[in-house]
Order: structure tokens, then C-alpha cells, then sequence
């Protein structure tokens, strides 16, 4: 993030610093994680749960089938098993069952990584009895919509609401990760509470906006345990697919026994399980649920909260990105960005006088003219070395500056730094409203600057522009997404802006009715449009566009019309939250590229396996080998040893694959085709050929260390 | 392999596509009832026909009604095909069965006539010795015209679905017809019959005539009215041909230049087709991609099998035979091909057919070398989507752009869109429903046939067993079920003793099953691209950005070559194991 710069000056919103603490990631391998994992998977064995997934369900069957077959051989019955050894049936419904778990276990990680976040959050959730204005007390989790209820210093807040009455500070730690305590009051665009945070100081009273169970932190719980999680419309859409490829192999492996047995090769049960195994798209299968669970996991730890896995998905769309000026272009301060010297006046003199009186001007603005006036060379002084006395701003003056040595340095609005010089007996310069125009009407600010009745130059004050926000404008162009900069400015100012900030386009002069009709315009040429907003009158907006991000320190109203919170309230997430989305479709893209690619070489493993001895003309070598064994390109030890390699490669590619499942794909910027051309490259080559080396070494401990 | 081989293969894709662009831009202006220079003639005859047909043109149809309308269309043309063949004798009075034949038995019949609706033309019967000529000519004939049109008239629907900007009209099924009929198909067919005719291709009504060789054997030589059947077998990727040895026959396909122009035939339409879908669309670019993509593997295919063949059968070589070109002599692999089209012209003419679901032939197929007739194989394990039938060929490959867009468009991390639509659930379940039919339909009943003895009986007693008899058998449900039509002889359907089908029966298991494979793998995924387009018309449409993945580059191409390769090679590896490449691992013949 490029925003730090700016995080040493305070911002106006109270505690908006620019990024929020990163959620840590919780670690995989936490053994209370992998314990509960471990359990879960063998939970999900259950069939009611695996039929969700048809893949899954379809190798669970096939296990079952080959454990029955193996029992049977046990027992001497041969009905299933033709000439297999028990022991191969064995191995192979060992690591059918072992497919099954890996992919359980798959789900399980996520959703554990997940639950141990929620377990955090719950224990927030405590009982608390809340007290209601009317004196009576209730418990916080009997609180519905409406009640009106005070919280005091060292309260915890019983449920989410606005403050109706009375300003306090507020620990959102919490929820948000920040130990900063924020300003919560009644009015304005401050005024949500969220259940479980704690008043620091104070007394508010607030309004519930709830119903019962149904708080921003039983919410935040449900969606990170993977509880709420409803399949969104891609996930959906891959699902159908899947389905559909299980499907035609289900029909191939079918008619590949009686096509042998036309050869006069018979296939037993446990072998065409396998080949079918082998070949419907399991790793995908596998990991679809634990990547969708993951793509809300990293959105909490970017402490975004996702109020659905459809707008998370939906952000992955976003061609057109609404970014308020204020706050997310610009830093929320105008600084000092020229001294323009009256004539006769030296740019140094104005800076030094601008700088003397700006010195106990603790204000941004004040200390930017500090810096700025360091580039002329002049030293930073010392008030009390100078002897000088500080005249602070005041409403009626509109001025502020230093006395020093007799001589008064004052700066200020124009008219009020004009009328003080006057009053001391100078004279304005000509030039001086013909500056003071220019500048406004730039959209800067300028500030006057006088040494007693003389008036030396002016101080522009401008917005400016938060570093790396080209580049990262220049980045989302690349995804291609365009931005578009809202502002109250003038058009003229707002241009001048968006051109420095490198923006697609802008809305100047901007109202709530504008930037509603903006969104609904784009939307109506097919665009998905994503925005951010705090304040009540962005809600209409914030429920119009595609992904509304409402900033946690919003209203309620705001909180409630978006799709999604940040709880860090920063808007430049947005950035981050499209690049989840987009990483979330990528991955599940790549893994199914990868699955199916991989099937090629698991034909080549188990087909020559099943064939090595149709139409043979010879019986020397054994099993006997006939035209069809060339095709065992990886010389494979044994047809046994060949399936059993396939099915194994099959079966541990899937843990193998968690770590990238739950981490996503990486995102670059740089453009659909470029993305389309390395993705093809890495999982679909990839997996032509991975499998063909995975196979071969699992053969070589299978067939030479086992002797299978 | 010669220069002039290569020539004909090279030479032949530039001038096919000199000739379909063209063709694609009029067939554009056809669909989107912008007026041609035909209209000023064929206007007459076109209202005339909505007339009879009680037709209102400018009445939209949704995908349903448009389903509905040919499903109607060709059941009552089956009806009235199957009509007409069982009641051969009964026409004699036309004059038009100079040789009295009988009508086919119901089973056979059952199956011509669906395989000629289905525009599959598979024939269990040799034309020669079993049709009369009243029904080629107002039978068979006929539904080559209709069938074929049905086909452009879908592909044209799933066109305007893609593009629709709003409503669910597809256009109207009537319309498309008459148009695709009147406007395409007769004009071509008019001009190429006289074209044939002109190089010794028959047309002639008489009565087959009995000729007394030198040595006093005597032979009747079959006759008929080819010519105005030859060019819309070949224009409407038909393939049914008029005699027994199809487009290997000398009245229909007399000279080198005859073959160059029937192959031009076959392809013109397919490719056309999709330079139309580049004009529909609005972005011609997006045809080129398909066009690159079709064309690669077709070529791909030609010269395999034209390398194959110039290098002479594994068989030839083991004997010591010399098989390069030499003075007087093409070389390579000359059994069951004819002199006067050569290596080159088989081979290609052989791609040109198994790649369309066309089916006519000019040579021999199950006597080319293993890999060339794997070449076959492996053009109808593609489903029939390089170039393909006309009309059919677009609406599959769309279907499969479809899939690749779905894959590729997950990989750049976006809802897959294509050309601005969203391709979400219901479009990837009809996407994949009408991809899957024609690969399971062939499967299963290839397994059927294999695994009973009922489906036994239609192998020829010698191969019955080996290798050789599973190719027989597969390819004929994989040619039935992709409509081609093209056989590895040896599996029939038929018994005929004599000319004329007096004592003849059929081998019912072979006839309805081929039938029933031929309609479910025919109607089933025209339904599936009809409801796709139904299901994309009413879209919004989203404009394309930098992040929107692209379907007019190469990288696509490469994208959609490897999901066609894939299902392909998934679906049918196992099978393709056991017959075309077993016999082509080994030196033993079955």
C-alpha cells in the first residue's frame, strides 16, 4: 500500500489511517486446526454430506464398491474381483477412501482456518445485560430493532444501532484489529455502533438496528465459519460442468468393458473404478468448496467483510470503479504547493515570512508550508530562540501568525490579510486579486501572507495527490477497469485533478442524486460498477452499484446498503477486495485446467495397463504383451503397479494442491490475454505434463520398493 | 509425395477460401434480410412460398417455437421420405423405376430415411440396385435440400442469439428455409450440376444398359439422373450417393478436376458459414479466429494422411515393395483408390469428408494404411466441428467456443462473457448437454452392437472378431451419430441377394439402432444450441475491456483447438485403442 505518506498526517475522519493491521493469517498447521480438521473429514465421509459434491460422491461410491469386493475376496468369493489379488483391491479401495478424505480434509482446512477466526470473534459475543432508556434491563441477546438503550464508559455496546444521543470514544479492536479508539456520535456520518465493541469514555445513547441474531458479529461469524456460505453463480456454473464431464466418463469406462471384452480382455471391477476415478475431475472436485471458503477468508484478513460470497465473486466483474476524491486520491488535507511573491518581493523572503509565521501553526496546512519553504533553504527556527509570540487563529481575525522583534508576520484569507495590511496603513498590490483568483479558481486555496502593512505574496494550498495512485490507477487499466473520481469541485478543479491523479474520467460538482444516476448509467451499458461510501447519502448509491464497500466508520444506513464493510475504512481497498474476486474465479479456472489436463497421462498409465495383453501373439514374456504396451510411455513397472501409481498421484495431488487452493492463484495486472496465455501455460501444459513424472515416480517406489 | 500433392492440398484450402469469404458475406446479407442481387429474381418464388406455406416471415420465433417448427418440419418430411420408399412400385407409373425395383424392407427403410433426414446419408443400401429413380429424385433428393437448409437455419438461429441485443426472437425457422433453399442452395446446385455434366457426369432417365465385353461376358451399367443429385449431395454435406461406390463412381465424379470441385463443394458452405458469423456479429475478426481454428486442424488432418499414404501401408513396405513415385506410377498406397484422383486427391478428399459430416467418398477407407484411416477417426472424434455439415458445423464448434470461454474466461479471473454476454449456469448445463450427446450416443451404441450378438451379425464373417471388425463397428455408429455418413465397409445393415431387393431382409438390430443414433444425435443437440441461444439472446451485453479475455486471437485458437483435442481424446481414447490403433501397431492384419 502507497498511502503511509500520508498516515503521518492526521486524517479527517478521525482514525481512517490508511491500512488497518492485516488480519494475520492463521497458520495451517496450528494443531488445534489439524486436529479438528482431521475429525471433520472423516465427518464428511457421511453420504448426505458428500452428495452435495456429485464428483466426490461418485469416488465414495467406487471405495464402497471396492471394499465390499475386497471383503469378498476374503472370504474366497470371487464374483467381483476376477483375477485380482486381494491385495490390490485392497490398496485401491484404501486410497479411494484416502481420495475422499484428502478432499474432506480440503474443505475441512478452510473451514477450520475460518472457524478458529469466528472463535475470536465469539468471544466477544458475551452476555451482556443491556440497560434500556427506560431504566428496565434486558439481555443484549433479546434486543430487537428499535430498543433504545444507554451505554456508559467501560460498557460493552449490547448491539449494533446508531447513537441518537451524546458522543463517546469507542474500542473497536475488536472487530476491526486497530487499538486506536474512534469517535462515535450521535448525527453525522459517525453515529454506527456495532454489538460487542467498547466504550472507552462517556455516555451515548443508541438505537438498535438489529434483530436478534442477526448482528454485524453473528454475521461476520457465519460467513467466516463457511456457515452461511451459499454456492455462488460461478461456482454453480463449474459445478454443472464437472457433473457433466463425471457423466460422459462415467459412460466411457462403462463401454470400455464391453469393448475388452469384444478383445477378449476382461476388466475387473476394481480397475475400471479406478480408470473412472482417474479420470473425472477430482482434484477440482476436490477443492471447490475449500477455495471458495479461502476467498472469504482473505477478504476478512484484509478485514473486509463480505455480506456475501456473490459480491465477492461480483467484484471479480468490476469494470468501473467509483473513488471518492477526498480521502482516497487526494490526502484529505490541501497543502502547500507555491509561494507566488508579490513584485519586488523575493520568492525566498516570501518563504522565509510564510515559514516564520507558520512555525507554531500546528495545523497541516501550517506544517506543509514548513516543508515546502525547506526546499527554498531555509533552516527550520526555534520560537522560543526567537523570542517570538504565536498568534493563533481565531475565528475573527481569519489570520494567524508570529510577533517577532516587533514586527508582525500574519497569514490568511486573502480579504482578511488585505484588510489587516490596510489597517496597518499599506497598500495592496495590483497584482494581488489577480492571484488570489487564479488560484481559487484552480481550485486551490490560497493564503495571503504579510509583514506588518506590506502583503509579500501568496501561498498556494492544493490538493494532493496520495503517492502511487498513478501506478495503481495505471494497474486497474490494466485489469481493465476504469476509475472515475468523485468531487463537490468545480469541473475545472476536478479536471486538473483527474488529469495529476491519472483517472479515467470524473464527476465534478457531485450530489447523491448524480453519483446515483452515474452508477445507473454505467450499469445500464452493461457495466458492474463498485464504489464506496460512509455516509447516509451514499446509501442509494451504495445499494445501486454491483459491489458497494461501506466504510465501517459510516452509518448504519451506509453499512446496510453495501454488500460489503471495510473495516478498516479505507477506500483504496476496493483495489484489493476486486483483486480477491478476480483471484477467486482464477483458481478455481486454473485447478480445473490442471484436472483435466491431467487426465491424458492417467490414460496413458492405466489404458496400456488394462491393454498389455490384448491381442498378444506370443505368450513368452508375462503377462503376456501384445501390440498396445508400446503405449505405456512411462514404462511403468507392472499393469497392478500402473494403476495403483494413477490412483495415488490422483489421491495426494489433491493435499498437494490445498496450500495453492487456500493461498489462490496469483494475480497479475496485465491484461486478459497476457493472464489467459501464463495460466494455459503453467496448469494446462502443466498438467499435461506434471502427471507423467508424478505417475513415474510413484511407480518406482510402488512397483521396485513394494514390488507391486 | 510430390509437388503437385501438396499443390492440391494447399492449393486447395486458398482457394476454398477465396471462394467462402465471398459466399459468407452474401449468406450475411441473406440472414439479415438486407437485399441481395438475387432479390429482384427469387423474390416471386419466396412469397409465393410463404403463401403456400401460410408463413408470416416478419414473425419472430422464440427458441421453443423455433424448436418446435423443426422438429415438425422434419418429422413430417420423414414421414413422407419413408412413405415414398416403402411404396417404391407404386410410383412405376411415373416412368421413374425403369427397372421395377421393390421397395427395401421396413427396417432398412427405417433407417435410410432417417439417415437422409438427419442429412447423416448413411447408406446400408447401394443405390444402383435398390432405389428407383422417382425416389432419389423426389425422395432423397429432397431431403437434401431440406435437411442441409434445416441445418443453416439452426446455426443461423444460435447466430442471432448470440448477437440478439434484445427479446428472445431467434427469427423465423420459415423464413430461414425457404431462404437458405431458394437463395443458397438451389442457385449453387443449378450451376454445378451443368458444371459436372460437362465433365461426363450423367443425367439421364433411360433404363440401365447392357454392355457385351470382348471376352462375351456381359455387364449392365447403371444409370440415373446424377447430376442434379450429385452437386447438393456434396453442397449440403449430404454424401449420399447416387451409386454403390459413391463419389468413386465415374458418372458422378469423372475427372481430376470434377474432384477438385466436389471437395470445393463440400467445404463451401461450412466455411462460409462462418465468415457469416464474423459479419453477424459485427466483428468479422471473431469469424477469422474460428476460421484459424477449423482450418489448422484441417490441414493438420490432410497432411497426415496424405503423408501416410504417399508412404505406403506398413504391409507394402514389409514385402519389399518400392513405394516412392516413380515415372508412371503415384507411388504410396494405391489400393482402393482410383488413378485418375491419385494419392493427393484420396487422401484430401477423404479429410474433406470425415472433417464435414458430408460422408461421400472417393476411395476405399478401410483400405487406407493404419494411421490414414485413423485420420477419419480422429476427424469424427472431434464431432464433426472442423468446418462440419453445413449449419451444423457452427452451431457445434459455437458450443464449443462456449466451453473454452468458460475455462479461459475462469482463468482471467471474471464471469466468462462471451462476445459481452455472461455465460453462466444454464448455458454451461445446455453448453455441455449438447457437447456430450453425439460422443455418448456413438459410444453406447457401439457397445451395444459389440457386446450382443444381435449387433454381431451385421459383421462380415472374416474380420468377425479382430481389430478390424471393433473399427467396423465403431465407425459406423461414430459416423451415424456425427451424421457423416462415411463408412469402413464391412458392417451392414442388408441383405440383398439380387438387384432389386427381391428376397432381401434387413438386419434389424443394426437398422433401428443406427436410425434411432442417427435422430438422437441429430435433434438432441440442435434442441441444446437452440435453447443456448434462446438462453443468451435476452443478455446484456457488457463492453469488452482490457480485462475481458479476448476470442479473436491466437491464443484462443490455441485454447479452442485443446478443449476440441481433449474431449475428443478423452471420450474416444479408449476405444480408438482398440480398433484404428492396435491395427496400427501391429503387422498383422485382421
Amino acid at each position: 500500500m502507497s498511502v503511509d505518506t500520508a498516515a503521518s498526517l492526521p486524517q479527517p475522519s478521525g482514525r481512517a489511517s490508511g491500512q488497518g493491521p492485516e488480519r494475520r493469517a492463521i497458520s495451517l498447521f496450528r494443531g488445534d486446526i489439524v486436529r479438528r480438521a482431521m475429525i471433520d473429514s472423516l465427518r464428511k465421509l457421511d453420504p448426505r454430506v458428500q452428495i452435495r459434491n456429485p464428483v466426490m460422491f461418485v469416488v465414495e461410491i467406487g471405495a464402497a464398491i471396492t471394499t465390499v469386493t475386497w471383503f469378498i475376496q476374503l472370504f474366497g468369493g470371487r464374483a467381483l474381483g476376477g483375477r485380482d489379488p486381494a491385495w490390490y483391491t485392497f490398496v485401491i479401495s484404501v486410497w479411494l477412501w484416502l481420495t475422499v478424505v484428502f478432499a474432506n480434509m480440503a474443505e475441512a482446512f478452510a473451514e477450520g482456518r475460518g472457524r478458529a477466526q469466528a472463535d475470536t470473534l465469539r468471544t466477544m459475543r458475551q452476555e451482556t445485560l443491556a440497560r434500556l432508556r427506560d431504566g428496565t434491563t434486558r439481555p443484549a441477546s433479546d434486543l430487537s430493532r428499535g430498543d433504545v438503550v444507554v451505554v456508559e464508559a467501560g460498557e460493552l455496546i449490547p448491539g449494533d444501532g446508531t447513537v441518537i444521543e451524546g458522543i463517546a470514544s469507542v474500542d473497536e479492536s475488536a472487530i476491526t484489529g486497530e487499538s486506536a479508539p474512534v469517535i462515535r456520535e450521535s448525527g453525522g456520518d459517525r453515529s454506527a455502533v456495532t454489538g460487542g465493541t467498547r466504550v472507552l469514555s462517556d455516555r451515548i445513547v443508541v438505537e438498535i438496528t438489529q434483530e436478534p441474531g442477526q448482528s454485524f458479529l453473528d454475521r461476520m461469524i457465519g460467513l467466516v465459519e463457511g456457515a452461511a456460505r451459499r454456492k455462488t453463480p460461478n461456482e454453480i456454473a463449474l459445478n454443472i460442468l464437472l457433473a457433466g464431464l463425471t457423466l460422459i466418463f462415467m459412460i466411457v469406462v462403462a463401454t470400455v468393458r464391453p469393448f475388452g471384452l469384444f478383445a477378449h480382455t476382461s476388466i475387473s471391477e476394481t480397475t475400471l473404478i479406478s480408470l473412472l476415478v482417474a479420470l473425472i475431475p477430482t482434484t477440482i472436485g476436490a477443492l471447490l468448496s475449500a477455495i471458495g471458503i479461502a476467498g472469504m477468508d482473505r477478504l476478512v484478513r484484509r478485514n473486509v467483510l463480505a455480506l456475501s460470497g456473490r459480491a465477492v465473486e461480483a467484484s471479480g466483474d468490476v469494470d468501473v470503479l467509483l473513488l471518492d476524491k477526498t480521502g482516497t486520491i487526494t490526502i484529505g488535507n490541501r497543502l502547500a504547493s507555491e509561494f507566488v511573491p508579490m513584485a519586488g518581493v523575493s520568492e525566498t523572503e516570501l518563504a522565509e515570512v510564510a515559514q516564520l509565521s507558520s512555525l507554531a501553526d500546528e495545523t497541516p496546512e501550517g506544517r506543509s508550508i514548513v516543508v515546502l519553504a525547506k526546499k527554498y533553504g531555509i533552516r527550520e527556527h526555534d520560537m522560543t530562540a526567537l523570542h517570538a509570540t504565536f498568534v493563533p487563529f481565531s475565528a475573527q481575525t481569519r489570520m494567524s501568525g508570529v510577533d517577532i522583534d516587533g514586527r508582525q508576520l500574519r497569514k490568511g484569507a486573502g480579504d482578511a490579510v488585505i484588510a489587516f495590511a490596510e489597517s496597518e496603513g499599506g497598500t495592496v498590490p495590483a497584482q494581488l486579486r489577480e492571484v488570489l483568483d487564479r488560484i481559487a479558481r484552480e481550485g486551490g486555496t490560497p493564503l495571503a501572507v504579510a509583514r506588518d502593512s506590506e502583503i509579500l505574496g501568496v501561498i498556494h494550498l492544493k490538493d494532493t495527490i496520495k503517492e502511487g495512485m498513478r501506478q495503481r490507477f495505471e494497474q486497474l487499466r490494466q485489469m481493465g477497469i476504469r476509475t472515475i473520481m468523485i468531487t463537490g469541485d468545480n469541473r475545472l478543479t476536478a479536471a486538473k485533478i483527474a488529469e495529476e491523479a491519472g483517472v479515467d474520467d470524473f464527476l465534478a460538482e457531485a450530489t447523491p442524486e448524480a453519483k446515483l444516476a452515474l452508477i445507473r448509467e454505467q450499469q445500464a451499458q452493461g457495466r458492474m460498477v463498485a464504489m464506496t461510501g460512509d455516509g447516509t447519502n451514499d446509501a442509494p448509491a451504495l445499494a445501486q452499484a454491483d459491489v458497494g464497500v461501506a466504510m465501517n466508520t459510516g452509518t448504519q444506513a451506509a453499512r446496510e446498503a453495501g454488500n460489503m464493510v471495510d473495516l478498516d475504512s479505507n477506500p483504496t481497498k476496493l483495489i484489493e477486495i476486486v483483486e480477491v474476486g478476480k483471484q477467486l474465479l482464477i483458481t478455481r479456472g486454473a485447478l480445473t485446467t490442471f484436472s483435466i489436463a491431467n487426465d491424458v497421462a492417467k490414460y496413458f498409465a492405466i489404458l496400456p495397463a488394462i491393454f498389455v495383453s490384448t491381442w498378444a501373439t506370443t505368450a513368452h514374456s508375462h503377462p503376456a504383451q501384445g501390440p498396445l504396451h508400446v503405449l505405456n510411455l512411462m514404462s511403468l513397472g507392472s499393469p497392478r503397479s500402473a494403476v495403483i501409481s494413477a490412483i495415488v498421484f490422483n489421491a495426494v495431488v489433491i493435499p498437494l494442491l490445498i496450500p495453492i487452493s487456500l493461498r489462490g492463484v496469483a494475480y497479475r495486472a496485465v491484461g486478459a490475454s497476457a493472464l489467459l496465455r501464463r495460466n494455459l501455460l503453467i496448469y494446462g501444459l502443466g498438467g499435461l505434463v506434471a502427471p507423467f513424472i508424478g505417475i513415474k515416480l510413484i511407480d518406482l517406489v510402488v512397483h521396485n520398493l513394494l514390488g507391486a | 509425395m510430390t509437388f503437385t500433392g501438396w499443390l492440391t492440398i494447399f492449393g486447395f484450402a486458398v482457394i476454398l477460401t477465396a471462394l467462402a469469404m465471398p459466399l459468407g458475406s452474401y449468406m450475411a446479407a441473406v440472414y439479415s434480410g438486407r437485399r441481395t442481387f438475387a432479390d429482384r429474381v427469387l423474390g416471386v418464388p419466396e412469397r409465393f412460398l410463404y403463401r403456400v406455406l401460410r408463413v408470416d416471415p416478419t414473425q419472430g420465433q422464440d427458441w421453443k417455437a423455433y424448436g418446435r417448427s423443426v422438429i415438425l418440419f422434419s418429422l413430417a418430411g420423414w414421414l413422407l421420405l419413408y412413405l415414398i420408399l416403402r411404396t417404391q412400385t407404386l410410383w412405376s407409373f411415373t416412368g421413374l423405376n425403369p427397372q421395377g425395383f421393390h421397395s427395401a424392407p421396413w427396417d432398412v427403410t427405417f433407417n435410410t430415411t432417417s439417415s437422409y433426414v438427419t442429412n447423416t446419408n448413411w447408406q446400408y443400401y447401394g443405390g444402383e440396385t435398390t432405389m428407383s429413380y422417382f425416389s432419389q429424385m423426389a425422395g432423397l433428393t429432397v431431403q437434401n435440400f431440406v435437411s442441409a437448409a434445416t441445418g443453416i437455419a439452426v446455426a443461423v438461429a444460435l447466430i442471432r442469439g448470440i448477437v440478439g441485443r434484445s427479446g428472445r426472437s431467434l427469427g423465423n425457422f420459415w423464413q430461414d428455409l425457404v431462404r437458405t433453399v431458394l437463395y443458397v442452395l438451389l442457385p449453387i446446385s443449378v450451376v454445378f450440376s451443368l458444371v459436372l455434366i460437362s465433365q461426363g457426369t450423367i443425367q439421364t432417365l433411360s433404363t440401365y444398359v447392357t454392355a457385351h465385353g470382348l471376352t462375351g461376358l456381359s455387364q449392365v451399367i447403371a444409370l440415373g439422373p446424377v447430376a442434379s443429385q450429385e452437386a447438393i449431395k456434396l453442397l449440403g454435406t449430404n454424401g449420399g450417393g447416387f451409386f454403390n461406390v459413391n463419389s468413386a463412381h465415374p458418372f458422378e465424379n469423372p475427372t481430376g478436376f470434377t474432384n477438385l470441385v466436389e471437395m470445393l463443394l463440400v467445404l463451401v458452405i461450412p466455411a462460409a458459414l462462418v465468415f457469416t458469423y464474423g459479419r453477424m456479429t459485427g466483428s468479422r475478426r471473431q469469424g477469422y479466429a474460428i476460421y484459424t481454428t477449423m482450418m489448422l486442424m484441417f490441414l493438420g488432418a490432410a497432411i497426415v494422411a496424405y503423408v501416410a499414404e504417399a508412404h505406403g501401408s506398413p504391409a507394402q513396405h514389409a514385402a519389399g515393395l518400392h513405394t516412392g513415385v516413380i515415372a508412371g506410377s503415384s507411388g504410396g498406397n494405391m489400393e482402393g483408390k482410383d488413378q485418375r484422383f491419385g494419392i493427393a486427391g484420396s487422401a484430401l478428399f477423404d479429410v474433406v469428408t470425415t472433417v464435414t459430416s458430408c460422408g461421400a467418398v472417393n476411395s476405399a477407407l478401410e483400405s487406407f494404411t493404419g494411421i490414414g484411416g485413423a485420420v477419419p477417426f480422429a476427424n469424427l472424434s472431434a464431432s464433426e466441428v472442423i468446418f462440419g455439415g453445413v449449419g451444423t458445423g457452427l452451431y457445434s464448434i459455437l458450443l464449443y467456443v462456449l466451453l473454452a470461454v468458460f475455462i479461459g474466461g475462469l482463468m482471467v479471473g471474471r464471469t466468462p462473457e462471451y462476445l459481452g454476454k455472461k455465460i453462466e449456469a444454464r448455458e454451461i448445463k445446455l453448453t455441455a448437454l449438447g457437447i456430450l450427446v453425439t460422443p455418448l450416443a456413438a459410444l453406447f451404441c457401439t457397445a451395444m452392437a459389440v457386446a450382443s450378438s444381435a449387433g454381431r451379425q451385421s459383421i462380415s464373417a472374416v474380420a468377425a472378431g479382430g481389430p478390424q471388425a471393433f473399427s467396423e463397428t465403431f465407425y459406423a455408429y461414430l459416423s451415424q451419430a456425427n451424421n457423416n455418413g462415411s463408412a469402413f465397409a464391412g458392417y451392414t445393415g442388408f441383405v440383398q441377394p439380387v438387384a432389386g431387393n427381391v428376397g432381401s431382409h434387413g438386419i434389424t438390430f443394426a437398422d433401428l439402432l443406427g436410425g434411432l443414433d442417427m435422430l438422437f444425435a441429430r435433434f438432441a443437440p440442435i434442441l441444446f444450441a437452440l435453447a443456448v441461444a434462446g438462453s443468451l439472446a435476452g443478455k446484456r451485453v457488457s463492453p469488452a475491456g482490457l480485462g475481458t479475455m479476448r476470442t479473436d486471437n491466437p491464443t484462443f485458437v490455441v485454447l479452442l483447438i485443446g478443449v476440441i483435442v481433449l474431449v475428443g481424446a478423452l471420450t474416444f481414447f479408449p476405444a480408438l485403442l482398440l480398433g484404428p490403433i492396435v491395427q496400427g501397431l501391429t503387422g498383422r492384419l485382421y
